[in-house]
């Protein structure tokens, strides 16, 4: 029985290893949700290391169609080998081409099938999977040959909530919504990437970051990801807590947009106007 | 089992399926609760709800159904409510290998034991009992290191009861008027009103006509398979009562834009009368009927506003709200000529719908066009509206 217990390199809270392991207990599909950078798509990543298990990644977008993951009947190439007499043209075996799914499903080993942000696709995409992830087989009609799944696989669904999903696919779901960490979370996550952090250091970063975040008026809140890159520039730039309290340098790790430049420009303004009275009035 | 919470959920709104619930009964038989109540909180939902705003509804119930309910977690804890911390005890090397010797099992079969026994009342120190700081096998901030830790510093784990009460989902609610988290949630809806495609359809006629014209050489001609993009206007009532609004409502739809390649926007002050503006000030604007002339009767329409007016503005002649603008048609009618103009049209409305009785007007501008919250609910019933 395949239980999941996380890995060293990615901290999952004991909710999402549940989550992983109901889905993996049921056969279900994990649906994964949160904000862009908590981790979604490496969450597969771990769930196939700790188990051991071969990945097979399925990236959606938005021209996907549900029947490319099956199998492809390359027709061009069959019209073309028919006008220049190269190939055996009637041997239609030889133009269908394996999918994902068709190749997930005729592996000899129970994989991991990672379908990463399912939302990309069109609003049809989901529901046109429902049956073959149910009773696990597909027909080829072009060679009459029906594939079957040999071991059904461990699949994880990623989604960015750009497009709302069937309720016929969630029911066949297991769902998990990341959150996004707090901060005892969060220093957990940093430690995994760069063990030697000095605490103040961490505490400086930490108290900027999630003050960062309580900005509603930003057009892109940084995430987990972005964070990480900060710290890093911060450390190979040998920058001390001090400064990050009075200038916070390298800002860019963080923020991708120039408005966002501007409103946390304007609330650093703001904060010295206010650190000023209060002192005064203190 | 637990079948009333069933009930509990669905009576919270939870849209919850006898297909989930059968699931969830499959997981409880596989002991992948654990048997524990903090865990069956989690499994229960990973299962039976498959959004993030469905899942302060969720807490709700689990907290009105579970509420009370006496789990192991809850009995430890009052255990602890008798333990006192106590400064940890120095021990010498023989001694802490004497402990370490101990196995687990011995460890447990000591500590249920005791706990029959009811040592635990306010024990500190000591051999033997749970306690604090003390040698013993159980008990917190001891020195065994196979001991029971129970209660040792600030668990990050809170119980689910406390969990389910805290509402920690409440933001994701999609009854909340929208904010800027919910933004990119309402977005996504907006984006259901383009239907688009690849160029991925074999055009036989096309390929026929290119193939002859290169004299056999085959070549294949590929076009868009779906070419209906949906054509959206948007009015949007700015000035006034709307002021609080607007900034959200301009946000909310300028990056729209950016999805909806046919979306035009346009201003009016409480209601549209003969003239229209394409700025927020209303300084640039024109007639309104050459906007309805502009404007074929596929466009979408949608209306932003909260509909709050004297009923003179709506009603009379000359009744708009600038004192040197004369309108010889009364508001109401031309919010009926816009609607009778356009196939679909709805009315979004900033104010959360049980203020609207407040104003007359409101009821009068909804006897006009259908009105929705702006809200994601709100937005989505709207736009299902549009499409239909």
């Amino acid at each position: 029985m395949n239980t999941y217990v996380g890995t060293g390199t990615y901290i999952a809270s004991s909710e999402l290893m549940d989550s992983v392991n109901v889905a993996i207990a049921l056969s279900r599909p994990l649906l994964v949700k949160g904000e862009p950078g908590t981790g979604k798509t490496l969450l597969a990543h771990s769930v196939a290391e700790n188990l051991n298990k071969e990945m097979i990644v399925w990236n959606i977008k938005s021209t996907t169609k549900a029947k490319d993951g099956l199998y492809v009947y390359d027709t061009v190439q069959r019209l073309n080998d028919a006008r220049f007499g190269e190939g055996d043209v009637s041997d239609i075996k030889q133009y269908i081409k394996l999918g994902k799914l068709g190749r997930v499903f005729t592996s000899d080993v129970q994989v991991v099938l990672l379908i990463d942000e399912i939302d990309k696709a069109d609003l049809e995409f989901p529901n046109d999977l429902l049956n073959e992830m149910d009773v696990m087989t597909f027909h080829i009609p072009e060679t009459d040959e029906t594939i079957t799944a040999r071991h059904r696989p461990i699949v994880i669904i990623t989604s960015n909530a750009e497009k709302e999903l069937p309720d016929a696919f969630l029911r066949r779901c297991v769902f998990h919504y990341i959150e996004f960490p707090d901060e005892a979370l969060m220093i957990d996550i940093i430690r995994v990437h760069y063990p030697d952090i000095k605490d103040e250091l961490l505490a400086a970063v930490l108290k900027k970051f999630y003050w960062i975040r309580t900005l509603d008026s930003l057009r892109k809140k940084p995430s987990t990801s972005e964070l990480v890159d900060w710290v890093r520039a911060l450390i190979v730039g040998g920058i001390s807590p001090q400064q990050i309290e009075e200038t916070m340098p390298f800002l860019g790790a963080l923020l991708k947009k120039r408005e966002d430049y501007e409103i946390i420009g304007r609330q650093k303004e703001n904060q010295k106007i206010y650190d000023k009275y209060r002192s005064q009035y203190r | 089992m637990f079948t009333d919470f069933f009930f509990e959920l669905k009576a919270h709104g939870v849209p919850v399926t006898l297909h989930e619930w059968i699931a969830l009964h499959e997981a409880l038989a596989k002991n992948l609760a654990a048997a524990s109540l903090d865990r069956f909180y989690s499994v229960a939902r990973s299962i039976l709800v498959k959004d993030e705003s469905q899942f302060d509804k969720y807490d709700l119930a689990f907290a009105s159904y579970f509420k009370g309910i006496q789990t192991p977690e809850q009995i430890i804890d009052e255990i602890l409510k008798g333990l006192k911390k106590v400064e940890a005890l120095a021990l010498t090397a023989e001694e802490m290998a004497a402990i370490e010797a101990l196995d687990l099992e011995t460890v447990r079969r000591n500590f249920e034991r005791q706990w029959r026994e009811g040592h635990y009342n306010e024990h500190t120190g000591g051999n033997r009992a749970v306690g604090t700081g003390g040698r013993s096998t159980q008990g917190a901030f001891g020195f065994h290191p196979t001991g029971v830790r129970i209660g040792q510093g600030q668990s990050r784990h809170k119980r689910a009861i406390q969990i389910a009460e805290e509402r920690r989902f409440k933001n994701y609610d999609s009854d909340v008027i929208l904010d800027t988290r919910n933004i990119r949630v309402a977005l996504s809806r907006l984006r259901t009103l383009l239907p688009e495609g690849p160029e991925d359809e074999l055009s036989l006629e096309k390929t026929i006509d290119k193939t002859a014209r290169d004299g056999g050489e085959i070549d294949l001609v590929f076009v868009k398979s779906i070419t209906n993009a949906a054509k959206v206007l948007l009015l949007m009532d700015a000035g006034g009562s709307m002021d609080p609004y607007v900034e959200l409502v301009s946000r909310l739809f300028s990056s729209a834009k950016a999805q909806i390649r046919n979306l035009h926007y346009f201003y009016f002050h409480n209601c549209v009368y003969q003239d229209i503006y394409t700025d927020m000030r209303r300084r640039s604007g024109f007639p309104t009927w050459e906007f309805l002339k502009k404007f074929g009767p596929d466009y979408k329409c949608i209306i932003v506003g909260d509909a709050d007016m004297a009923p003179t503005e709506l009603l009379n002649r000359n009744g708009a709200i600038h004192y040197f603008y004369y309108n010889d048609v009364p508001g109401i009618e031309w919010l009926a000529r816009i609607r009778d103009h356009f196939k679909k049209t709805v009315w979004l409305n900033p104010r959360p719908a049980y203020v609207w009785p407040r104003t007359d007007t409101v009821d009068m501008v909804k006897e006009v066009f259908p009105m929705y919250e702006l809200t994601v609910d709100g937005l989505t019933e709207g736009i299902r509206r549009l499409m239909r």
